[in-house]
């Protein structure tokens, strides 16, 4: 695969567009189908097909392995910041309304954006983890058994 | 909305499954195995603390309901203690603080040290994954937190250092997957019948359903998928290899919490959300479960005399042993379910305390099989002790923990004269005899024959003797593990529809 | 979901007809089942799970379609709305059976790196010979 011009030259045109994509079904998971779990897998399959194309080696320089391995626990610590966030402002645990204090009248709390802020965080959080996860998943399991890369 | 403040009493269960649940995600980041095991012990020492707040605080007002996220039920999660809900927690809580306390050098000796991290990252998802199970109060989330458990718990079974451990773990996690999935296809059923998925508003709509026999093909299924996760008779062939070959520490927490909150759960829906006249008016699970309960206790102890890996007669006499709470869930009488409900308690005790006693054993002179316990008792005279206080209460002599809820039991069978009930339980209790004799044969009465390569540690012995003190301080104490059992049947009883959701 | 008893006074083919979702989810919950049940190769055995899991999920998707429904958007010109309870409740499920899906091949390139072979009836015989084997000599 590594040989084939064609396939090269592909792959370093898309991957760029690939992530981009996976951005994009992020953000706009709230009008139409996408969120973080999506976008997860979709940023992920982007890395793998760098992986499949240029080999492991390649794919490992340009993610690492301890990043990955830091991106599984780092997402859930942000979705679980979100919610502990909640509760040190007063309210129940993932309760997104209180997240942010409102302007005008001084200790209410601004629900919509707090909303907004919340949702996306906590699919941030889920993208980290699940693309941690999928490359972990890769990983793991490519280059297994063969003698060299 | 007012801005307000943070009371940690407001937030007990929300931190209830938090805590660990943080914990294990910053064990998986710090991955030092030390680290980790700091980490673990203050989760675990405040999990206790916790469960115990609930039960105060549930005893003092009634039913606690915290509405995740602050969407009100039914359409919002919502995390709902009772009586038997916070009976569960303080159990399942107190087994992995004590658990937690014993495990450093256990975990140092049969665990890879690269992997020592990543056990204790397990432990505690496994711990938050059980918790909630516990606590929550809507359908669909009792199975995302019973995968969250069961894939913990293959992971920590896969740790152990035979290559046999692979195996069991990978049996363990088809059957438990197709077990979670049978729960999940029930909870289809119930959620296109009554349009909630909130136990309390499925327990209101379950009488004015359509048709009943997607309800009970709901509830078939619920049973089914619950019974695979509660190893009931037969469906416990993945429990000998699991107990048998995963690390000694792994092996005591899962034996002392897993299935007991299995059973609880199935009580909270055989009970709570489906309520007695249905459950045991509509279907025959009353003589179902009687008859497997039956199976169980006889069976299961038969095949424990039969093993020669002390692991594996501990694991069929957990099995046995689960058959007694079956059988007082069975009775659908006060009584039954009070023996039911204290057996849990107990059995996880005594159940604890037995595996890390062989734990101590096999970290002194690493070994599990019978004949090569032989002269332990001479040898290690405390942990033997132990071993064999532990089975006193297995078999049930007056005294100790395990009579209590036998003792219940059989007062239950009487006053519904099922003659045949009693003398199967004496019968099954006889067979304990045999199985935990041949131990304390060996192990008093024999030359020793394999020698003590290291000393247990200090907090491992320590651990496995306050464990053997509880099993007689619960065999006289009755107050708490049996008065919160008999407020939990009541509670369980009255189902959620009547009245039962206020009052502890 | 119509009413299941009058369901079964109707003839066959017009309840094949009209509830054929129900028939597929069936089918593949029974195939899944047979697969996991009489396959020893351990990768079939995952493949059997993933196939029940997908026949659970059709049984809470295919109700829940509603025929003209829009997203639970308040407007003026919408009135059906379709619930989006089901949808995320199997996106969740989906998530656990991937996980399930990856823990469990892992647990299958361990243990053919520790067996050799991934036949369960052969690795079954090798640990019934190792316990037997551990309980005539030490361990």
């Amino acid at each position: 695969m590594r040989l084939d011009v064609i396939l090269r030259v592909a792959a370093k045109l898309f991957i760029p567009f690939i992530i981009m994509f996976g951005l994009y079904v992020h953000l706009h998971g709230d009008f139409g189908p996408g969120g973080g779990f999506q976008a997860g897998v979709i940023i992920a399959a982007a890395i793998v097909l760098y992986a499949i194309i240029f080999g492991k080696a390649a794919a490992l320089r340009a993610v690492p392995k301890w990043a990955v391995e830091l991106m599984v626990p780092l997402g859930v610590l942000i979705y679980a910041g979100v919610g502990v966030w909640s509760m040190i402002m007063g309210g129940e645990y993932l309760n997104y309304n209180v997240l942010l204090h409102a302007g005008e009248p001084v200790g209410t709390y601004d629900a919509i954006h707090g909303q907004h802020w919340g949702v996306f965080l906590v699919e941030i959080g889920v993208l980290v983890t699940v693309t941690g996860t999928m490359l972990t998943i890769f990983y793991s399991f490519a280059g297994r058994g063969r003698p060299d890369e | 909305m007012s801005a307000g403040s943070f009371h940690v009493a407001e937030h007990l269960p929300a931190l209830q499954v938090m805590v660990p649940l943080i914990g294990s995600v910053v064990c998986a980041v710090l991955r030092k195995s030390w680290i980790c095991w700091i980490v673990t012990v203050l989760c675990s020492l405040a999990m206790p603390v916790i469960a115990i707040a609930l039960l105060d605080q549930v005893q003092a007002e009634g039913t606690i309901s915290y509405a995740m996220g602050g969407w009100a039920p039914p359409v919002g999660i919502e995390y709902r203690v009772d009586a038997a809900n916070a009976y569960i927690l303080v159990l399942v809580s107190l087994m992995g603080a004590l658990v937690a306390l014993y495990a450093p050098r256990s975990v140092g000796i049969e665990i890879a040290p690269e992997k020592q991290g990543w056990y204790y990252s397990m432990y505690l998802m496994c711990m938050a994954g059980l918790l909630g199970m516990a606590i929550t109060g809507d359908a669909f989330n009792v199975f995302v937190f019973m995968e969250i458990s069961s894939l913990a718990m293959y992971t920590l079974i896969a740790l152990g250092s035979e290559r046999r451990a692979l195996v069991a773990a990978f049996q363990y996690l088809v059957i438990g997957t197709i077990g979670a999935t049978f729960y999940v296809i029930g909870v289809g059923l119930i959620f296109s019948m009554t349009g909630s998925l909130n136990l309390y508003d499925i327990s209101d709509r379950v009488w004015e359903a359509g048709s009943i026999r997607p309800v009970i093909a709901g509830l078939a299924f619920i049973t089914i998928g619950i019974g695979l996760k509660l190893a009931m008779f037969p469906l416990h062939l993945w429990l000998p290899n699991a107990y048998a070959f995963a690390p000694t520490v792994a092996t005591a927490f899962i034996a002392s919490t897993a299935t007991k909150v299995a059973v609880y759960l199935l009580l909270r829906f055989l009970f709570s959300v489906f309520g007695v006249d249905y459950t045991f008016g509509l279907t025959p699970a009353a003589e179902i479960l009687l008859i497997l309960a039956a199976l169980a206790m006889v069976v299961c102890s038969l095949s424990a005399i039969y093993q020669l890996n002390v692991k594996k007669m501990l694991a069929y006499s957990s099995v046995s042993q689960v058959g007694y709470m079956v059988l007082g869930i069975a009775m659908v009488s006060e009584l039954g379910l009070t023996g039911g409900i204290a057996h849990l308690f107990n059995h996880a005790i005594i159940k604890a305390c037995l595996f890390l006693a062989i734990g101590c054993v096999f970290y002194a002179a690493g070994v599990t099989r019978t004949e090569n316990l032989a002269g332990m008792g001479r040898k290690m005279p405390l942990t033997m002790g132990a071993f064999v206080i532990a089975g006193l209460g297995l078999i049930g002599v007056p005294g100790t923990a395990g009579f209590v809820s036998k003792w219940y039991l059989i007062e239950a069978a009487v006053e519904q004269e099922y003659w045949l009930l009693v003398a199967v339980i004496v019968i099954s209790s006889f067979l304990a005899v045999f199985y935990i004799g041949r131990v304390v044969e060996v192990a008093w009465f024999r030359a020793p024959t394999v020698t003590i390569v290291r000393r247990p540690p200090p907090e491992m012995v320590a651990v496995t003797l306050v464990l053997a003190i509880m099993v007689i301080v619960f065999g006289f104490w009755t107050e708490f593990s049996a008065g919160v059992a008999e407020q939990a049947a009541r509670v369980l009883l009255a189902g959620y529809t009547s009245g039962g959701g206020t009052g502890g | 979901m119509s009413d299941l008893d009058a369901l079964a006074d109707r003839p066959l083919l017009e309840a094949l007809a009209t509830h054929y979702n129900y028939w597929i989810t069936i089918f593949l919950m029974c195939a899944g089942m047979f697969i996991v049940v009489a396959r020893s190769n351990m990768i079939k055995t995952l493949v059997g799970l993933g196939i029940f899991q997908t026949s659970a999920y059709l049984l809470y998707l295919s109700p829940g379609k509603i025929l003209g429904g829009t997203p639970p958007i308040i407007a003026d010109d919408l009135a059906v709305y379709s619930n989006p309870l089901p949808h995320v409740l199997i996106l969740t499920a989906i998530v656990v059976g991937v996980a399930t899906l990856a823990l469990g091949l892992a647990l299958t390139v361990r243990i053919h790196e520790a067996y050799d072979t991934i036949e369960e009836d052969e690795i079954t015989d090798v640990v019934d010979r190792e316990d037997y084997a551990a309980t005539e000599a030490p361990e």
